[in-house]
Parts: C-alpha cells; structure tokens; sequence
C-alpha cells in the first residue's frame, strides 16, 4: 500500500465530474475561510485576534461543533483512502482500525475532560503546556512538543497525498494538483484558524456521509448482496483457517494495533486540539458518547476495500482503489462530488493538524522570548508557524517521496504514544518524575524507532517467546519499555525535593477554579 | 463551568468503560465466520455491534457516576 499512485483509471468522470468536483472544492474553501475569518474577528478591532482565538476557537466549541470537528479531524480523508486500500491489500485483517476507533472513546471519556480541566484552569493550548505545568521542566516540554511536530508533519503530508489521489483519478496528473492543494490549504487556516475547519467539518460530514451511504448500499446492490460480496472477496484472499477469518497469527497484532492506535490517537496534536477546543468538560463526555457514531461510518468504509475485490478492481497501487472503485460503479457527476468529498474531507483535518503544530511551535519550541501569553503577536507567530509546518509536510511529498511520508507516518505512530505517560499518567499518582518521564520516552524513541527500522517499517515487531513467535504492535512495546524506565529512574529519584509546579495534580483538588 | 467535581463522582460505573475493551480485545472470541447475521460474517458484525454498545456503555457509565 505504499506506492506512488500513476493514474491509471478505467476511465475518467469526465467534464460533469470535474465540474462538480470544482464546485464544492471551491465552494468549501471559501466558506471555510470567508466565514472562520469572520468569526475570528467579529466584534473586536482588527488585528487583535488572540493565538487562543486562532489556535484554540476562544475555547468555545459547544457539543455539536465540536463532533463535526473532532469528527473531521479524526476519521481524515487518508482514512477513506487508506483504511479500504488495507482492506483490499490484507482482508479482514486490516479491520483493525474498528476496534481501534471503538476503544478510543472510554479512554477518551476517561482521561480527556480532565486535562481539559486542567488546561481550562492553566490556559494551557498544547500537550506541552500540560506537562511543562505538571512537571516544570522544560527539557520535558520541549521532548513532548517536538515529538508531536514530528509526529504530525508527516500525517499532513499524507492528507496532501489523499488529495492529489483524488485529483490524479480526475485526470489531473503532475505536481500541479499538489501544489493547487498545498495553496488551497495554506489560505484556509491563515484566514480561518481553527475557526475555518470547525465551520467547514459540517459541510464536509454531510458530504462523506452521503457518498459512503449512497457507496454501501449501492455497490452490493450492484454485486448481489453483502453475503455475495464477502463471498466473492473471500475468493480473492488468501483463505483463513477453517472456522477462522483472521490469518494464522494475526489475532495478537489485530488486537494490540488496535489498542496502541487508540492509545495514541487522542495524544497527536490535532486531535487534542479539538478536544481542548471545547466549551467545558461535560461537551467532551457528551462527544466520548457520540464520537462513534463516524465509527460506524469508518467500518463501512473500509468495507470498501472488499467491495473492490467483488467488483473486479485489480491493482497494485492499493490507494488508488476507492477512486477506482467509484469510477466503475457511479456516473460521472456522482463521482466527481465523491471525490470532492474526499478533498475536503482532507483540508478539515489537515487545518486542523497544522493549528495543532503551529502552537507547539510557538508555545513550547521557541525559545521563551516573548511573553506566553494570548497577544496579537503570537497569533502572527502562530499563523506563520502554521505556514512553515504545512511547507514541511509538502516538501516531505515533493523532495522526498509519498511512500517516505507513509513510513514517516508509521514512526509517528510509535513516537506519539511516548508521550503519553508524561501527559496521561501524570493525571495519577504514580510518583512519576520529570527525570524519569524523560528517561522513559528516550528509550521509547530509541526502542521504537530501532525496532520499526530492524523489522523493515512494519508496525509489528516479532516476539519470540518460548519456542513460538508472536508479533505485537511495535508502538505498544516501546510504550511499555518507555513506562518501565520512568517508572525505574522516577524511583530511583523519589528522594530528591520535587520544583514546584503550577498546577498540583488533581487528587489533591488544587486545580479546578 | 458545570463539571462535577472528580471526588464526588461515583467510581464504580467507570468498569462499565472496560467492556468495550474487553470484547474488543479478546479477539479469538471473535475470530469465525459463523452464525453470520444479513450476510455479514460475525466477525463483522460482532464489532459493528461494538458501537452502539460502547456508546451506551459510556453515556451509562456518565449518567450512573453522577452523585
């Protein structure tokens, strides 16, 4: 699933297609942008826009807001291009990703409206900030911020590589849609901030959702039911056991990718971006309830992946499948505006991503010269970080290539789940350190990274235990490695004075207003 | 802000969280094709099922926790 895509449709949607496709690409980068930069500046003087305006939506995003967003920012566009294109390239194998965005949101609800608590309390924007108010230590601050960064530039990149697949199956091949995409993006969150995204996710919701439920009725309708269609796919697979429909030794890596993803998840910097974004702790909780509805959505997306198989779609490229897929099945105009879908599907998380990274550049990476305070200032640092990180992540496609930003994405992976006993774990008492904290994600950076480069950037890595061998996710390993050595080195320290923090941890009840 | 203060909630509805992870993680229990429900093999539909249940295992383990 890792090559460059060559267009090599059946066929084109045509003039119609492209048409529709143009319309609501356009149509939603200019609402996007038109209506974000007009919130951001209501009913105050120009110019003196807040970075916790653009960076955060003024910390005002009430239930339903922030499900569009969080929506759109978590199930992106790589999601409806890459999840299928697993599903087609391994079968049932690559379904993962359900139990992986099932099992995200009790640990959501679980762990997520109190470091919005805290953030709320501290007027913390990032990951970084949490920790640097828990555990004063700079060094700490700035391993959280820029394992994050380099945790979510590969993940735009790849949100740029959905978009130029879908403008590649409309004919359109070259840097050209690329860089058309990079323009389109780079307006949308200089003028909107999180504004443009949150306003927009809306409108690209309805979009998705209304192609993914025309696309699952349809196409098995077209293939004779859905007991028909995992009948013929089943063909196109290497057969399970009997009685089985995973592969032989692939329950272990299901399930232990599924929860090291979820894990994960809510630690990269889009993501808690939008959580923090909320108007107060109970809109998380309220959300932790209704977030799986799009789960729902992904399961049958990637269901998708399948359906190609029963249509007869064969390719190597495995991302290209969905847009092969709805160019045999679906009339011209109906795929354009499916792949406009999918565009926009990825501008809203893409935005989202680089407000996220913008303020950990300002906040937590640039050296403290400036005040850390909300300010017209540091809502133009921001802006401009927003640019810098979006230019990273087209130069990771252009100069480099789109398979380096798939690997590069799988890494971050692992990487971005260092982090979390530093931002999860020091909600309990532990007796955890910044020593150790620090200690444990070096050696889970270290651990994780040498494992995924040894085993050939796969996401598993093979334990031999006892004359059998098992593949556990490699994220999930490193993250263990990572709490052993905090938790060794924090002992090792536990008789030391601790700083003084800003924020005390919540068990002694210091922290709420 | 409306939150509940974290000491007066109710701890106990929080294992209430943990049944989505465990049906989700224990996956032999799901691994087989058989009894398949409107053409979806179990395994499909088992986790399908998972979402709706999960939702209402969260949206109980709220209501229940509140003091």
């Amino acid at each position: 699933m890792s090559a460059p895509v060559p267009a090599a449709s059946p066929g084109t949607p045509g003039a119609l297609g492209i048409l529709v496709f143009v319309l609501f690409f356009a149509a939603t980068i200019l609402l996007g942008a038109g209506l974000g930069w007009r919130r951001g500046h209501s009913g105050r003087p120009a110019g003196a826009e807040t970075s916790e305006e653009w960076g955060l939506g003024g910390r005002s995003f009430g239930t339903w807001i922030t499900w569009f967003l969080v929506g759109g920012d978590f199930y992106t566009a790589y999601t409806v291009i890459a999840v299928p294109a697993l599903v087609y390239a391994v079968g049932a194998y690559g379904f993962f990703a359900l139990p992986y965005t099932i099992i995200v949101y009790p640990f959501v609800y679980a762990v997520m409206p109190r470091l919005w608590q805290l953030a709320k309390a501290g007027g913390h924007l990032t990951a970084a900030d949490l920790v640097r108010a828990r555990f004063a230590s700079r060094p700490l601050e700035i391993a959280v911020a820029a394992t994050g960064l380099l945790a979510i530039i590969p993940y735009i990149a790849l949100q740029l590589v959905g978009i130029r697949t879908v403008l590649e199956a409309l004919g359109l091949p070259g840097e050209v849609p690329l860089v058309v995409a990079f323009v389109s993006l780079a307006a949308y969150t200089w003028l909107g901030g999180l504004h443009a995204p949150a306003l927009t996710a809306f409108l690209k919701d309805v979009m998705i959702y209304l192609v993914v439920i025309v696309a699952v009725t349809v196409i098995p309708l077209h293939l004779g039911g859905y007991g028909a269609m995992f009948a013929t796919a089943a063909a196109h697979m290497k057969p399970p056991p009997a009685g089985h429909v995973l592969g032989v030794g692939q329950a272990v890596p299901y399930a232990t990718l599924a929860l090291s993803s979820a894990l994960a998840a809510f630690l990269y910097p889009h993501t808690l971006t939008g959580v923090l974004a909320a108007r107060d702790a109970d809109t998380i909780r309220r959300n932790a309830v209704m977030l799986p509805a799009y789960t729902l959505l992904l399961g049958l997306i990637a269901m998708l992946g399948l359906m190609a198989h029963a249509a007869g779609i064969v390719t190597s490229h495995s991302t290209a499948v969905v847009p092969l897929l709805f160019l045999r099945i679906f009339p011209g105009w109906f795929a354009g505006f499916a792949f406009a879908a999918i565009a926009v599907g990825a501008l809203v998380p893409a935005a989202v991503m680089a407000v996220g990274a913008a303020n950990l550049v300002t906040r937590n990476l640039l050296p403290a010269l400036l005040p850390r305070r909300s300010g017209p200032d540091n809502a133009r640092a921001a802006q401009v970080s927003g640019l810098l990180v979006k230019l990273a992540a087209l130069g990771c496609i252009l100069l480099l290539n789109p398979t380096f930003a798939i690997d590069l994405q799988l890494l971050g992976g692992v990487w971005v789940l260092q982090t979390l006993p530093a931002l999860v774990l020091g909600l309990l008492k532990l007796g955890l350190r910044a020593s150790g904290l620090l200690a444990g994600w070096a050696a889970g950076m270290a651990g994780g990274t040498w494992m995924v480069m040894a085993d050939g950037l796969k996401p598993v890595h093979a334990l031999h235990l006892g004359g059998g061998t098992m593949s556990v996710s490699t994220g999930l390993l490193a993250l263990l490695l990572n709490l052993a050595v905090s938790l060794a080195v924090s002992g090792a320290f536990a008789g030391l004075a601790q700083p003084r923090t800003s924020w005390s941890p919540p068990w002694r009840n210091a922290a709420r207003k | 802000m409306k939150t509940v203060p974290g000491d007066r909630r109710r701890r106990w509805p929080g294992l209430l969280l943990l049944l989505p992870v465990a049906g989700l993680l224990w996956v032999p229990f799901y691994d087989r094709p058989m009894p398949a429900l409107f053409g979806f093999p179990f395994f499909y539909w088992y986790q399908l099922a998972w979402v709706p249940l999960t939702s209402l295992a969260i949206w109980l383990a709220w209501r229940l926790g509140r003091a």
